[in-house]
């Protein structure tokens, strides 16, 4: 065998991609399911908390950027594990894909009442002054004038944020998730041979490299009209 | 209420710990003492890669970082550490470590950089040029300066992502605070470890994320 | 007596902006308030909408009293026209849908409805030709009409101006006044902050003048302009070339 055929066997076997091929495709949607769910609770509760934050009431802001911060600061593994190690200690079991979805979707939260929030800072105070103006409430407001003016500037930031952290259900393998990364290192170990990774790295494009794309227009193209 | 106390904050399971945990964060810190210069050095050099006019040099970068972008960092630490030693390559736990973050956070921090140096008007360039500045000098003296200042905010919390993410490494057995702390539970069947270390991760993290936090809201 | 305001006092954290001010309205009357930058004319205007929280006072619109706790603000403030220095159009809209949206989600009015009324007024500043326009496509003077035409739709009982042409280009001043005019002529009631004193003076059944959060002086523009009580008015008008 040549160096390179070697090379083919171990990263590119077509025998144990054929093998394994339907456990990785089970993890691709396992992973893609996870990755929707996350991306729906966490944006929405982020949305909610940036627009709970603007009625600015003293103890709810303070317990928001107390949840925001912590959420920041701490690793994602670390919450994972706690939830999953340590809640059933209290008698509360709960199962890896809720354990991995929880944690994701509050540290998508998090962030994104951040980036919602500096959309809403950025906002011209006098907008806010003209739709009160016009007898608009509060919330109408936020809905019509606001939001859809603060949105525009944290699609980018947004995005990027989203990517990167729905990119952690990877990090399911740990809890026994049988999500895309599990599926390859279990078949890896079975199979004595490095393809199965290879083949969760390809799924991992498919899945992530067309969104890192769509991030990279929609940024050049609000950009531009910025401009 | 006792037994969250029991199970999340004992403190004899805590100071048994200690050691182990303490030593674990050392190995965190030094870790990050690693994995943040070498990032962001590997960062510098794809942001002026992908802003560099020659068609052969941006190519094969931005590829490269949107491959990084796309691939979740455990994949590829495990890709590293797992899947190399099938092709006769093996490293130390560290050495994959090192060099699968120093990959991925290269990519992070490129990104950013290169935005920054984007945000600079061409005009600042001509000018440089205009007074005989070679093309480094301008970079280095006029663009970098300005382009850094500009994503400040990025970098500062890139870098907490940073520090977060060495937590990985604990999955392929490096020693470091998470393994410590998970170690220590497994062995106690007691969470109070895991709140520990969670805990230390607060105290290194926190001023930073405070810091962003404040950076971020004056733009 | 339109609107009343009587002991009006506000206050940004320690510092008092307004400190007691008195002011009466009557049906069809035109004001102008002059005064020094950071007198607090912007923030009165901004009250007798309620969109700052006055410490002490009342004002009364309507034989209603707008800063009693429990009044409908939103149902007050539509019959309360406000238009702004910087115009504050919101730019995500049309003209035509900076104009429907308060009527379609404030009056409720269909969107038929909305639309021909929000016509209507955009033809009423002559703007009738620029419906779909956006802000930003706009010169100042238009957008500033716009925003006339977007406080003039829900049938204010007063108008509020705060500045109006001050962000304008020169040229593009008299476009604004002229809509102002017309509103005059149709018996609108108007409170008008300007530093048009030319304009103030034809305009102006009534001019107030205001310094360090008080009204120094009130009265019709020739006796303002030519010979005002309080020196304080005579410094500030002749200082004020025009
Ligand atoms: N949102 C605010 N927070 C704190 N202080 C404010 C605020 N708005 C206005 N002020 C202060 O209140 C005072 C009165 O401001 P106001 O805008 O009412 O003055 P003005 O007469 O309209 O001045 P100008 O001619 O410059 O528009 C000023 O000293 C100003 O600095
Ligand atoms: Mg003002």
């Amino acid at each position: 065998m040549t160096r390179f055929e070697a090379f083919l066997d171990t990263f590119f076997n077509v025998a144990v991609m054929q093998r394994y091929l339907p456990d990785i495709v089970a993890g691709f949607f396992v992973t893609c399911g996870i990755a929707v769910l996350v991306v729906v609770s966490g944006l929405a509760l982020g949305l909610l908390l940036a627009v709970l934050r603007s009625y600015r009431i003293g103890w709810i802001n303070f317990l928001i950027i107390i949840f925001v911060d912590l959420l920041r600061a701490l690793p994602p593994l670390v919450l994972i594990l706690i939830l999953y190690f340590g809640l059933p200690n209290l008698g509360l079991t709960l199962s890896g894909y809720v354990v991995l979805w929880l944690v994701l979707s509050l540290v998508l939260a998090a962030f994104a009442e951040e980036i919602f929030w500096a959309g809403i800072l950025s906002v011209n105070s006098g907008q806010r002054l003209a739709a009160r103006s016009t007898g608009l409430g509060f919330l109408q407001t936020m809905v019509y004038v606001i939001l859809p003016q603060a949105v525009r500037l944290t699609i980018a930031p947004l995005t990027n944020r989203t990517i990167a952290i729905t990119k952690n259900t990877a990090l399911g393998m740990v809890i026994g998730v049988g999500e895309l990364l599990n599926q390859a290192t279990t078949a890896q170990s079975f199979a004595g041979n490095a393809t199965p990774l290879m083949m969760a790295t390809i799924a991992y494009l498919i899945l992530f490299v067309p969104v890192v794309y769509a991030g990279r227009w929609i940024e050049t193209r609000y950009a531009w009209r910025r401009a | 209420m006792d037994a969250l106390l029991h199970q999340f904050f004992n403190i004899e399971v805590m100071l048994k710990a200690w050691p182990i945990v303490l030593r674990g964060t050392g190995l965190t810190i030094l870790l990050c003492l690693a994995v943040i210069p070498l990032g962001l050095i590997g960062g510098l050099l794809v942001a002026l890669a992908s802003t560099s006019h020659r068609r052969m040099l941006r190519l094969p970068v931005v590829i490269l970082v949107d491959f990084f972008r796309a691939v979740p960092p455990l994949a590829l630490l495990i890709l590293i550490s797992a899947g190399l030693p099938f092709a006769g390559i093996r490293l130390s736990p560290f050495t994959a470590v090192l060099l699968s973050f120093f990959l991925n956070n290269s990519a992070y921090y490129g990104e950013i950089i290169r935005a920054g140096i984007e945000s600079i008007g061409a005009g600042q360039q001509e000018a440089a040029r205009s007074t005989g500045l070679n093309s480094w000098q301008t970079q280095c003296y006029v663009i970098l300066p300005q382009a850094l200042r500009n994503v400040l905010p990025d970098l500062v919390s890139n870098t907490i992502e940073v520090v977060k993410l060495t937590s990985l490494a604990s999955v392929v057995a490096f020693a470091e605070l998470l393994y410590a702390a998970e170690m220590a539970r497994s062995v106690t069947y007691n969470a109070s470890p895991l709140i520990m270390a969670a805990a230390i991760y607060l105290v290194l993290l926190w001023p930073a994320v405070r810091l962003a936090s404040r950076l971020e809201h004056k733009l | 007596m339109l609107m009343s305001v009587s002991g009006l006092r506000l206050s940004y954290g320690a510092t008092e902006v307004l400190k007691g001010i008195d002011l009466e309205v009557d049906h069809g009357e035109t004001i102008f308030v002059i005064g020094p930058s950071g007198s607090g004319k912007s923030s009165l205007l901004r009250c007798c909408n309620r969109l700052e929280e006055p410490s002490a006072g009342s004002i009364v619109f309507d034989g209603q009293e707008l800063l009693a706790k429990g009044v409908d603000l939103n149902q007050i403030r539509r019959r309360i026209g406000m238009v702004f220095q910087s115009f504050n159009l919101y730019p995500h809209m049309t003209a035509l849908g900076n104009v429907r949206l308060a009527l379609r989600r404030v009056l409720k009015l269909s969107r038929d409805e909305a639309d021909a009324v929000a016509k209507a007024q955009l033809d009423r500043v002559g703007l009738s030709s620029y419906i779909s326009q956006y802000p930003s496509q706009l010169s100042g003077g238009q957008q500033q009409r716009v925003a006339i035409a977007r406080a003039l739709a829900l049938e204010p009982r007063i108008m509020l101006f705060d500045e109006p042409t001050s962000a304008l280009d020169p040229e593009l001043v008299s476009e604004v006044l002229g809509v102002l005019s017309e509103l005059k002529l149709d018996g609108m009631t108007m409170v008008v902050v300007s530093h048009e004193m030319r304009f103030a003076r034809s305009a102006a059944d009534r001019v107030v003048f205001m310094a360090d959060g008080q009204i120094i002086e009130t009265g019709p523009p020739e006796q303002i302009f030519t010979s005002p009580e309080v020196a304080r008015t005579r410094d500030f008008v002749a200082q004020a070339a025009f």
